[in-house]
This record gives C-alpha cells, sequence and structure tokens, in this order.
C-alpha cells in the first residue's frame, strides 16, 4: 500500500502538482489570444512580448515596493504590484491599437497581414524591454518559499518520497481560478460582456443591434493586456523573468489555445492544461513509480521516458500539429478555418 | 525607364554603404559585412518565392536553414570509425524500425477508413507499438556513439566530402523536409500554415540540438573545412606574401581580405545563379500560373490547375534555396552550432527583409536582404555612436548615459521593429513592388 | 404614405444602379410586401431603406423627416428594425441572450417586452436556454424576428423571411407577421414566395427591373390576370 502512495507522491511532486500550476499560466495566456482572436480576428504574434512586457512593469514596481520596505508577508510582493503592472501593459496595448493596429481595422485587411503586423510589434515590445530590463534574467519572487517541504511532507507522513509545494505555485492556481472566473462572469453575466461575444459571433448582426465596435475591441485589449500579464508574473515567479522565454512560450500558448478551439474562452483553459499535463507526462522519467509498482524482479533498468525533457516544447507543437490537420477546431470547437 | 534607374540607384546606394563601412571601420568588417548579406538575400529569395509567387506564409525559415548546415557539416566532415562500429548498425536497424512504423501508421489509416472513432485508437496504438520498438533499437546504439571520444566527437561524423558539395545537398535535405512538411500543413489556411511551420520548425531544432550522435548537440562540430584558403596557409607563401608588401599592405590583412573576399566570389555566384533561375520561373508560364493561382485561388481551381501540388512545389523550391543559404552560411561559420538557430534572427528577420525589400519581387527581396542585414549589424556602432553624440554632455559615468550606452546594442531589435511597421503602414509595397505583368 | 417611404429610389453596388427610382411605403398596422423576379432589386430597395446601401437619388422619410443620412444603427433608435436573410441571429448564444442584445440601444428594463415576444412565439420560451445555432431553421427565424423586436420598433423590415423554410413553416411564420402587424406595428416584407406574400399583403408592390411595375393591394394583385401570369404563375 504504501508502495502505491509513494509512486503517487511522485508523481503529484514532478507531474501533477507542476503541470496544475503550468498549466494555469498557459490557461491565463491562451485565454488573451483566444480573446484577441475572437473580436479582432487575428492570431498575435506579439502576445508572448506582452506577456514579458507586463512581467516587466510589475517587475519595476515590485522593485519600487521592495526599497520602500513594503512587503507581502508570506507571499510574493510581486501581487501587490500587480496591479500597476496591468495597468501600464493596458495602457501600451491601447496604444498600439490606437497606432498600428486600428489603420488595418479601417482597412479591412487580411489575417496575415494582422499577423505580419504583429511580427513588427513584436519586435518593437521585444527591443523595449531589453531596453529598459536589459536581457539578464531576473528573479523578483519573495517572501515563503515552499508552503509544505519536502522533507516536512516525509515526516509528517512516513513515506520514503516528499512533496514539496512551492507558494508561488498555490498562488498560481488561485490567482488563475479568480481570474478565470472574473473573465467567465464578466462574459456570461454582464452586459458588456456578451456584447462582446455578439460581436464574435456574428460582426454584422451586431452592429446592426447597435453595439459599439471600437468599445468592444477596447475591452478586449484591456482584457488580453491583465491577462497577459498576470500570465506572465505568475510564470516569471514560478521560475523566473528571462526576456527570451516569453517568445517561446508563444507556441504552447498558441497550441492550447487552438487545441482547445480558438475563440472559445472554455477551450483556452481547457487547452492549456491539455497541453501543460502533456509536456509533463511525456517527458516524466518514470523509473521510479514503475518501480514502487511492480515486483522487484521486474524493476526496470531505463528511465522508462518517452521522450526526453529537452523535448518539452516539442511536445505541444506536435500535439498543435496534430489537432491542426485532424480536427482544426479544437476540442470545443472555437472558430474553424 | 524610370523603375529601373531608382531600383538601380538604390543598388548603388547600397554599395556605397559598404564602402563607407570600410573606411570608416575598416575593409574586414565591410567584406564580412558583405558575405552575410549575401546569404541573407539569398534566404530571403527563398521566403520570396514562397510568399510572392503562392502568397504562402511560412515562418520554419530556421528550420529548413538549419537542415542545410547540418548537410554541411555531414558532408564535410571525416566519418568518426570507431562510432560507425560501436553503433552504425544500430541506428540503422531504428531507422528502419521508424519508417516501418510510419508505413504501418498510414496503411492503419488507409484500411480503417470505415471504422469511424476506432481508427484513431488503432493507429494511433500501431505507432506507439512502433515507437516502443525503434526506441529499444536505437537508444541503445546512441549510447554507444555518444560513449565514443566524448570530447572530439561523441557522434557519427559524416562523409569527409568538400564542402561546396554541401550546398547543394543542403538543398536537398531542405527540399525533402518542405515536401514532408507541405504535404502536412499546405491544406491550412494562412494563420495556422504559420503556426504550424513556426512549430515544426522549432521540432527540428530541437531534433539537432539533442541527437548528439548525429550532431554532437550543443558541443558543436567546429573546424569545417572550407572551400577557400585558409588565411595561414596564405600568409606562408612566399607570392603571397610579396604580393601583399606590393599592396603596402599587411600581411595579416591581406590574407584576411583575401579570404573575405573568395567567399564573395563564390557567394555573389550562387546568388546571382540563384535570382537568374528565379527571375526566369517568374516569367515562364509555370510562373505566371502560379500568381494566377496567388490572386484568386478559386477561380483558378475552378479552370482545374491543380491549387494544392502547385503550392507543394513551390513551397519545396523555396525551402530549397533557404537550405543552399544555410549550407553556406555553416561553411562561412566554419562549425554548425544548432542553438543558434533563433527564430528571432532567422524567420523573422527574413521576414522583415522581404516585406521592405518589396514582397513578390525577387529583386527587391535581394535588396531587402541587403539593407536590413546591414542596418542589424550596424545598427550597434551606429547606435553607439548615436548614444554617445546625444549624451555628449553629461558626465561619463552618470547612470543615465550609461544605460543608454548600454542599452544601445539592443536598439536594433526596437529598430527593426519600428522599420517594419512603418514601411507596411506607409510603404507596403516595398522599397522595390511587384511588377504586375 | 406618411409613415416610412422610400421615394423615387435609384442606387446600386458598385458602378451599376439596380433601382432606377423605385417607390415603396407602408402605413403602421400594414404589411407591405415587395415581389418581383429575381434580380429585380427587392432586397436591394430593402437594404437601401434601412440605410445598408448608399442611394444616388430619391429619399427616404420616417414620419415625414428625411433620414436618407443615418445609419442602420440610428435607425434602429428611430424606431426601424431589420431581419436579414442570412446570418440573422447569434448561433453560439441562447435564445434568451439573442433577445438581450436585440434590444441592446436600450437601456430601460426589457422583461415586458421579452415577455411579450415569448408570448407571441412560445417556442422560443421553451427553448430560452438553447443556443440559437442547434434550432431548426422556422424557429430560428422567429428568434430573428423576436430579436429585430426586441427595440420595440415601430416598423419592422423581413428580407425574405421564409428562404428555406418548409411551407408549414412558411403558414406559421406569415401567421405570426399578421399577429405583429395587428399590434400597430408597420411591417414591409421582400419576398421569394409572391403567391402566399400577397395573400396576407395589405398593399404589395410588384418590382420589375428596379422599377415599380405594379402597386395596388395584395388582393387586387392576386386577382390581377397579368400578375397572375406574369409572376404567380397563372
Amino acid at each position: 500500500m504504501s508502495d502505491v502512495l509513494n509512486a503517487l507522491v511522485i508523481l503529484a511532486n514532478f507531474v501533477i502538482v507542476p503541470g496544475l500550476a503550468y498549466g494555469s499560466q498557459l490557461a491565463l495566456g491562451a485565454l488573451g489570444v483566444t480573446l484577441v482572436y475572437a473580436v479582432l480576428r487575428f492570431s498575435n504574434f506579439a502576445h508572448g512580448e506582452t506577456m514579458a512586457i507586463g512581467t516587466m512593469f510589475v517587475i519595476l514596481a515590485t522593485w519600487g515596493l521592495q526599497s520602500a520596505g513594503i512587503g507581502f508577508g508570506p507571499l510574493p510582493t510581486a501581487l501587490l504590484a500587480l496591479p500597476v503592472g496591468i495597468f501600464a501593459a493596458i495602457i501600451l496595448c491601447l496604444v498600439t491599437d490606437r497606432l498600428v493596429y486600428r489603420y488595418y481595422r479601417r482597412q479591412k485587411a487580411s489575417g496575415v497581414i494582422y499577423l505580419i503586423v504583429s511580427v513588427g510589434v513584436m519586435f518593437v515590445y521585444n527591443g523595449l524591454i531589453r531596453f529598459v530590463i536589459g536581457p539578464r534574467d531576473q528573479v523578483f519572487a519573495d517572501g515563503q518559499r515552499f508552503i509544505i517541504k519536502a522533507r516536512e511532507f516525509k515526516n509528517m507522513t512516513g513515506l520514503n518520497e516528499g512533496l514539496a509545494i512551492k507558494t508561488t505555485q498555490v498562488v498560481t492556481v488561485v490567482t488563475a481560478i479568480i481570474t478565470v472566473a472574473a473573465v467567465f462572469w464578466f462574459l456570461n453575466r454582464t452586459r458588456t460582456g456578451k456584447s462582446m461575444r455578439a460581436f464574435s459571433d456574428n460582426e454584422d448582426l451586431a452592429l446592426l443591434s447597435g453595439i459599439n465596435p471600437d468599445r468592444v475591441v477596447m475591452i478586449a485589449w484591456i482584457m488580453t493586456a491583465a491577462l497577459a500579464t498576470i500570465a506572465g508574473t505568475l510564470y516569471g515567479l514560478d521560475k523566473s523573468f528571462k526576456p527570451f522565454v516569453y517568445l517561446q512560450l508563444l507556441l504552447p500558448i498558441f497550441a492550447a489555445a487552438i487545441v482547445g478551439g480558438v475563440g472559445n474562452p472554455i477551450g483556452a483553459i481547457a487547452g492549456g492544461f491539455v497541453i501543460a499535463f502533456s509536456e509533463l507526462f511525456v517527458t516524466f522519467a518514470y523509473k521510479r513509480v514503475v518501480t514502487y509498482l511492480v515486483p522487484e524482479s521486474m524493476a526496470p533498468d531505463t528511465l522508462v521516458q518517452f521522450l526526453s525533457t529537452d523535448y518539452k516544447f516539442a511536445v505541444s507543437f506536435v500535439i498543435l500539429v496534430i489537432v491542426l490537420l485532424v480536427k482544426p477546431t479544437g476540442i470545443f470547437s472555437g472558430k474553424s478555418l | 525607364m524610370s523603375i529601373s534607374v531608382r531600383n538601380l540607384s538604390m543598388f548603388a546606394l547600397m554599395a556605397l554603404l559598404f564602402v563607407t563601412v570600410g573606411f570608416m571601420q575598416s575593409w574586414d568588417v565591410s567584406l564580412a559585412l558583405l558575405n552575410m548579406c549575401i546569404i541573407s538575400a539569398i534566404m530571403a529569395l527563398g521566403v520570396n518565392i514562397q510568399w510572392g509567387y503562392a502568397g504562402l506564409f511560412n515562418v520554419g525559415t530556421m528550420g529548413f536553414a538549419a537542415l542545410g548546415g547540418l548537410a554541411a557539416m555531414l558532408v564535410s566532415v571525416p566519418p568518426v570509425q570507431g562510432a560507425w562500429q560501436a553503433g552504425g548498425a544500430g541506428i540503422f536497424g531504428g531507422l528502419v524500425a521508424a519508417l516501418l512504423t510510419v508505413a504501418a501508421g498510414v496503411y492503419m489509416w488507409r484500411r480503417t477508413a470505415q471504422l469511424g472513432r476506432r481508427r484513431y485508437w488503432l493507429t494511433g496504438l500501431v505507432v506507439l507499438a512502433g515507437y516502443v520498438v525503434m526506441r529499444a533499437i536505437i537508444d541503445p546504439a546512441v549510447e554507444a556513439i555518444e560513449a565514443v571520444d566524448v570530447t572530439t566527437s561523441g557522434f557519427l561524423g559524416g562523409l569527409g566530402m568538400p564542402i561546396i558539395f554541401s550546398w547543394f545537398v543542403g538543398g536537398l535535405f531542405a527540399a525533402g523536409a518542405a515536401w514532408v512538411v507541405g504535404k502536412i500543413s499546405l491544406g491550412l489556411r494562412s494563420d495556422y500554415l504559420a503556426i504550424a511551420t513556426l512549430g515544426i520548425s522549432e521540432i527540428i531544432i530541437y531534433f539537432l540540438k539533442f541527437e548528439e550522435w548525429l550532431t554532437r548537440g550543443v558541443k558543436n562540430v567546429t573546424g569545417l573545412p572550407r572551400p577557400v584558403p585558409y588565411e595561414i596557409d596564405l600568409k606562408q607563401s612566399p607570392t603571397f606574401q610579396s604580393w601583399a608588401s606590393g599592396l603596402d599592405m599587411s600581411i595579416e590583412t591581406a590574407a584576411s581580405l583575401t579570404v573575405k573576399l573568395c567567399y564573395a566570389g563564390l557567394f555573389s555566384v550562387v546568388l546571382l545563379v540563384v535570382l537568374y533561375l528565379s527571375e526566369v520561373a517568374l516569367r515562364s508560364p509555370w510562373g505566371r500560373m502560379m500568381r494566377a493561382i496567388r490572386d484568386n485561388e478559386t477561380a483558378a481551381a475552378a479552370m482545374g490547375k491543380n491549387v494544392t501540388s502547385r503550392h507543394l512545389q513551390v513551397f519545396i523550391l523555396g525551402s530549397a534555396v533557404v537550405g543552399i543559404a544555410g549550407a553556406m552560411l555553416t561553411t562561412l561559420d566554419g562549425q554548425f552550432n544548432p542553438p543558434t538557430y533563433q527564430p528571432l534572427r532567422f524567420t523573422f528577420l527574413i521576414w522583415v527583409m522581404v516585406i521592405i525589400g518589396g514582397s513578390g519581387n525577387n529583386w527587391g527581396a535581394v535588396l531587402g536582404g541587403f539593407v536590413i542585414w546591414f542596418f542589424w549589424i550596424e545598427a550597434e556602432p551606429i547606435g553607439l555612436w548615436l548614444m554617445g553624440a546625444l549624451t555628449s554632455g553629461m558626465a561619463p559615468d552618470h547612470w543615465l548615459r550609461l544605460h543608454l550606452i548600454e542599452s544601445a546594442a539592443h536598439m536594433r531589435l526596437l529598430t527593426m521593429g519600428l522599420v517594419l511597421l512603418l514601411v507596411l503602414r506607409f510603404a507596403p509595397r516595398g522599397l522595390i513592388p511587384e511588377v504586375k505583368r | 404614405m406618411s409613415f416610412l417611404v422610400g421615394e423615387e429610389m435609384v442606387c446600386g453596388y458598385g458602378g451599376a444602379d439596380i433601382l432606377h427610382g423605385c417607390t415603396i411605403g407602408v402605413e403602421p398596422g400594414e404589411i407591405a410586401v415587395v415581389v418581383g423576379p429575381n434580380g429585380a432589386g427587392k432586397s436591394t430597395a430593402m437594404k437601401a431603406m434601412f440605410g445598408m446601401l448608399g442611394l444616388r437619388e430619391g429619399r427616404v422619410l420616417l414620419e415625414g423627416e428625411d433620414i436618407s443620412r443615418l445609419k442602420p444603427q440610428e435607425r434602429v433608435l428611430r424606431g426601424m428594425g431589420f431581419v436579414p436573410q442570412t446570418n440573422n441571429v447569434f448561433t453560439s448564444m441562447t435564445v434568451e441572450e439573442n433577445l438581450e442584445m436585440g434590444a441592446f440601444i436600450r437601456r430601460d428594463d426589457i422583461a415586458t417586452t421579452m415577455r411579450q415576444v415569448f408570448d407571441l412565439f412560445p417556442i422560443l420560451h421553451e427553448k430560452r436556454a438553447q443556443p440559437a445555432g442547434e434550432l431548426s431553421g422556422g424557429q430560428r427565424q422567429q428568434v430573428a424576428v423576436g430579436r429585430a423586436l426586441m427595440t420595440q420598433p415601430k416598423i419592422l423590415m423581413l428580407d425574405e423571411p421564409t428562404a428555406g423554410v418548409s411551407p408549414i413553416v412558411m403558414d406559421e411564420l406569415f401567421d405570426r407577421i399578421i399577429e405583429v402587424a395587428q399590434t400597430g406595428i408597420a411591417i414591409l416584407m421582400v419576398e421569394q414566395n409572391a403567391k402566399q406574400a400577397l395573400n396576407i399583403a395589405d398593399r404589395g408592390y410588384v418590382l420589375v427591373q428596379g422599377r415599380n411595375a405594379y402597386t395596388d393591394t395584395g388582393a387586387a394583385l392576386m386577382a390581377d390576370p397579368e400578375v397572375r401570369r406574369a409572376f404567380l404563375g397563372g
């Protein structure tokens, strides 16, 4: 019996808990991408950099708070700085829309043009980040690092294997739940939120119903900026802030949005977790788990790993390509080809 | 013909820029820049063939360039005997197993069309089983190979042939990969094609980074042989020494410049050949048909043109050109270094080249390649100079001055992005617009 | 004609004109139907009166006021409702949400209006929590009409409401339209099914090549042998 528990603890420690955290981060990122796609109808290649720039604003505010001696107890100070970062990111996104994207909306440009334009925005954001904060890693998590340490767990339960839960992981999941609940409440229960869904569903009919397109676009950018900042901050707290890593995250996020059904908020959440858990499950070395579960004689020598951990990102790309070929509308049938 | 005069003058201006760099910095820098510009121009040509002829938005250039580089390495590096003995058979067996798995999977897929949902499960199981078998065969072989002479090799090595063949082979590798990628993803709509190609190119890079038995992974393969003389040999040759002193140049400079000029010569030949072939293709009936398809796909399909296979042709050709350029790049670098293939520098920067130069126009792509690469590299010295000039009034250790100067190097990303946005908005047809025929 | 009238309308898409000076009007509580062969300009006339197409000549008057310059959304605020032929519901939203969106420009309490719509179309009340995309064609048309009614319009304009709908459903739809007209709302309808439409029409316009060919009460047009021969299949 204790063998099974030990095996479960290993899985929990290396796959399930990290998966929940990573999945939450991807889900929030995918939610932002899917919103832009639903309302503005293009794939925003600059979303990764938006996450990075939002996080950068939060980091700057965090440093300000820290140097003023303000802390948040066991929780990361960054959470206090979050509203400031979100506000700055919103301003940036609205300005970008006004200066860059609005012109193409008036032109009714095709999706590809928007994509290339968003690549330009990506360059600019990336350059801005390097200019302001530099290309080096920044660690800005503070407060209590672990809620439960491996050793404490072993002592408490008497098992061989320990389960460590970091504060940032719990913060991630809780923040994600709150944010997602807020987004869904907004979209399903408020007049403005419903008007956004209507606009995404049938633009002409929405215009006919008197829904103001500029207002819908503005709210979409506000929400996306906020979501990007939150997602980026949570990721940065959990790991660290490397300006370049957010470009790499772009593909798992797109994968999550598309796999779940692009344009569909529920799909974005589901997709985030599907991608996160797939990455972890496929690249995990099951050797110790298997050792616990099978008789001694059958214990494996090899790592029992499908793909090496180096290929973690590749897993999400493979899933994405498969979904694009087999069911492009995704699990929850978002907007299709 | 005012258009031609305008285009010529732009190229002349470009040449002038190289000369300026030669005088203000050094001829060495200028020539190094020239060589990279030529390679970039060829890559931009490849992308333009896909975008301009067929409207295909391929964001996977990085992968094809890397495959070209792989070819350069594999063709030119001598084989590592010990490794082949240790694991060659296993690798071969593993590849056979992989091919059989793919074949079995495809067979299973085709034969079970009527089973509905079960089809997915069955095919998945077959592929999974085949994968496990392949790993069982290939893993021990990989370990054995990587254990041979870990510090100096730890991989299979190559064919040990002259590296210049690899340029052609690079094109073939890229073409082969493009065939697979195209078959899979060309049915997708443009946004999705972009994402799919980006994803696939990332997978290729990962493969090259981590399959050390093939590529030495991040440990790199250095010291690749060259198609041009080595500086050391030149410096020791008496004829060269007398020639250099006759020109009143230091032997170092002379050797360095000569090597670069040799590369420049070779690269220019390739560029001109590719450009010539591209222009011929553009004006041919094939080219006209391609553009007809691009401009109105539904009409073309209604007229009986096989749109998908045409798209595949263009995709393969464009990617092959990128592969050739990738091989040339690795030749110039003298080493194959998988981590250097970053999407920003390869894929997106080349797209900037194509857009700025004039999408749909081959000469435009070439000019774009030159212009963008030039400013990408020169942005740092120019930026430093600019920052220095702007902050000349401040104290030397003022925090803003230091920060600005330190960030000057990063200006190029910002500048490139701004240039792209400005061109897309105010001059969307680029420097040399497409000529409507 | 004093309520809504489009006078001597000349307009078209791009270069060519489709309407060459046609006049269409409707009174409160009246059902006016526009019929004619394909390409006669029926839908074009409807779109012009709603403001989705600009007029080159002529004007549109609402209660005597010239509204030719107003955008469609502004005309909605003046009391016009429009049911497009296709894509006329929000397929991913529930029936109830569709009705809510229909009343978007209203700031007051819409519960009474919604109840009225449900009274008129009982099946919508039954299916109010279902996404509109899951309903049958006829039910979807009811949602579309209900949506337009949520602004409590004075005029309801329908573009081929029975297109692609079975005959039984068409009859039911026409019954509903009559009920709506009885509440005092003016109905202006373009229809392909000329015979059934003219049956319920107080006033009929037959358009041919962008011009008024025949204008009379529905009954009179049905009785006219020339009209019958040319457009009603004898």
